[in-house]
């Protein structure tokens, strides 16, 4: 059984399959509409999570199948003091695929351990989002027609952002990928993924503090939000918060096939005119998330894809 | 110098960290055991030894129960010398473990083996040769006195 905690714990190959599938839903989603027939989606979210919920209830219910499950902690059985082993063999009994969203790091992969079916990370803590990460690599394949050779920009909270630990694992195993990290010095890429990602296998990257300066050398250009629930102290939040705004004057500055990436919500870090510059591709990137995250639950579900059968016969 | 009887069978587990041998022994789980002979020698003369002292522990008889993979862990100087039938048959320094489960516990507080309940602390040795929690991969950096 498969389950997807970590965004390595699919090879490239496998990466590049289910973004073929993501693709093909995403040019004829009603061939896939009954593919889930009678399976169910249980969407256990112990932190509140509006977007992302609804990004898998929404794939799941593309697919013809069937969702339960909670959107908060204080309404589920954890308000009560139970474990996520024991609520995840529970839920296995309800369930055929489970996504979970936790505030602590590491709980799907706890879940994953007593599981009897398989379980998506939808966000662990400041920890990994892989399906964020699925969502931001079929956006950069359709933008950019390719997943490799790319200068791609992160910007923002660099140290709690998930999505970017994530994204930088990720697009690591891809050839000629080059990284231009863009933060205050509070909130840089963890050592952790410096030392063991980066440095060890060897990959270029630079950590700057100037967003106007790094803006002409990307391809992708990834935002992020300074989020608050990941500060413990008030004040350090208020103090970052306003640390990277993109707008449209920056973006002149920008190549002309530069991609603006960010994983929603967004506070103020993209101002609302550059919502209307073709470059931006963060509302394609919703839609993309449904698509890819259609193809995961077919994937880790074991569901036959409908065209690929047609296409054989 | 103080003198304590050779063992006939058994193992030493010598070049260790004077002061640390006590924890030593509850990690590895010799101050649990009832029926074990052991003997602990604390701040014996070293001659290797920066600080010129070492601890020392010798089990008498069967040690098959010793956990000492993760002797590597706690302090990578520390030998295992076997003795037979009162040779040194053997000695040698234990290789670091692959991964250490229940040995030190995760210290991120955003750990979800910080709160759940019968939840191990497994550290799995990463390709830097650090040690990191499987939840939260937060690198071990501090390690048991």
């Amino acid at each position: 059984m498969r389950h997807m905690i970590d965004p390595l714990d699919f090879s490239k190959e496998e990466i590049g399959s289910l973004l073929t599938l993501a693709g093909s839903i995403c040019e004829d989603p009603t061939a896939y509409q009954n593919v889930a027939a009678h399976k169910k989606l249980a969407t256990l979210f112990y932190e509140p999570s509006t977007r992302t919920r609804l990004s898998f209830e929404a794939a799941m219910l593309n697919l013809g199948g069937h969702c339960l499950g909670f959107p908060s902690e204080n309404v589920s059985s954890a308000a009560k003091g139970e474990s996520v082993a024991d609520t995840i063999r529970v839920v296995s009994c309800y369930a055929d695929i489970v996504a979970m969203r936790h505030p602590k790091e590491g709980a799907p992969l706890r879940a994953a351990r007593y599981s009897r079916v398989p379980v998506i990370n939808a966000g662990d803590g400041g920890h990994q989002h892989p399906t964020q990460t699925l969502t931001d690599l079929l956006t950069i394949q359709r933008r950019k027609g390719r997943l490799d050779h790319l200068t791609i920009g992160l910007c923002g909270d660099l140290k709690f952002g998930r999505t970017v630990h994530s994204l930088i694992k990720t697009m690591a195993r891809y050839e000629g990928i080059r990284f231009v990290l863009i933060s205050p010095e509070e909130l840089r890429v963890p050592e952790y993924i410096i030392k063991d990602v980066l440095e060890a296998g060897g990959i270029p990257y630079t950590e700057v503090r100037s967003l106007e300066n790094a803006m002409p050398e990307l391809d992708i250009l990834y935002m992020t939000r300074v989020q608050k629930e990941r500060f413990f102290n008030e004040e350090d939040y208020v103090r970052l918060k306003n640390s990277y705004i993109l707008t449209a004057e920056k973006m002149k500055a920008a190549k002309p096939d530069m991609a603006v990436l960010h994983p929603l919500p967004r506070v103020n870090e993209i101002a609302l005119d550059v919502d209307d510059d073709p470059r931006a591709a963060y509302f394609e990137q919703v839609q993309n998330g449904v698509y890819v995250r259609m193809a995961l639950i077919m994937t880790l579900l074991g569901l036959p894809d409908p065209k690929a059968a047609k296409e054989g016969n | 110098m103080l003198n304590i009887d050779e063992i006939q069978n058994g193992i030493v587990i010598d070049h260790i960290k004077a002061g640390t041998a006590v924890g030593l022994m509850e990690l590895l789980g010799i101050t649990q055991n009832t029926s074990a002979s052991v003997a602990l020698i604390q701040n014996a003369r070293s001659a290797k030894s920066p600080t010129g002292r070492k601890d020392i522990i010798k089990v008498e008889g069967d040690a098959s129960w010793l956990n000492l993979d993760v002797l590597a862990y706690l302090d990578p100087n520390i030998t295992v010398t076997t003795i037979r039938d009162g040779q040194a048959v053997q000695k040698e320094k234990p290789r670091p473990p692959r991964r250490l489960v229940n040995i030190v516990r995760c210290r991120n507080p955003r750990c979800i083996s910080s709160i759940e309940e019968e939840c191990d602390q497994i550290f799995e040795m990463s390709s830097n040769g650090k040690y990191r929690c499987i939840y939260c991969e937060q690198e071990l950096s501090v390690k048991p006195e």
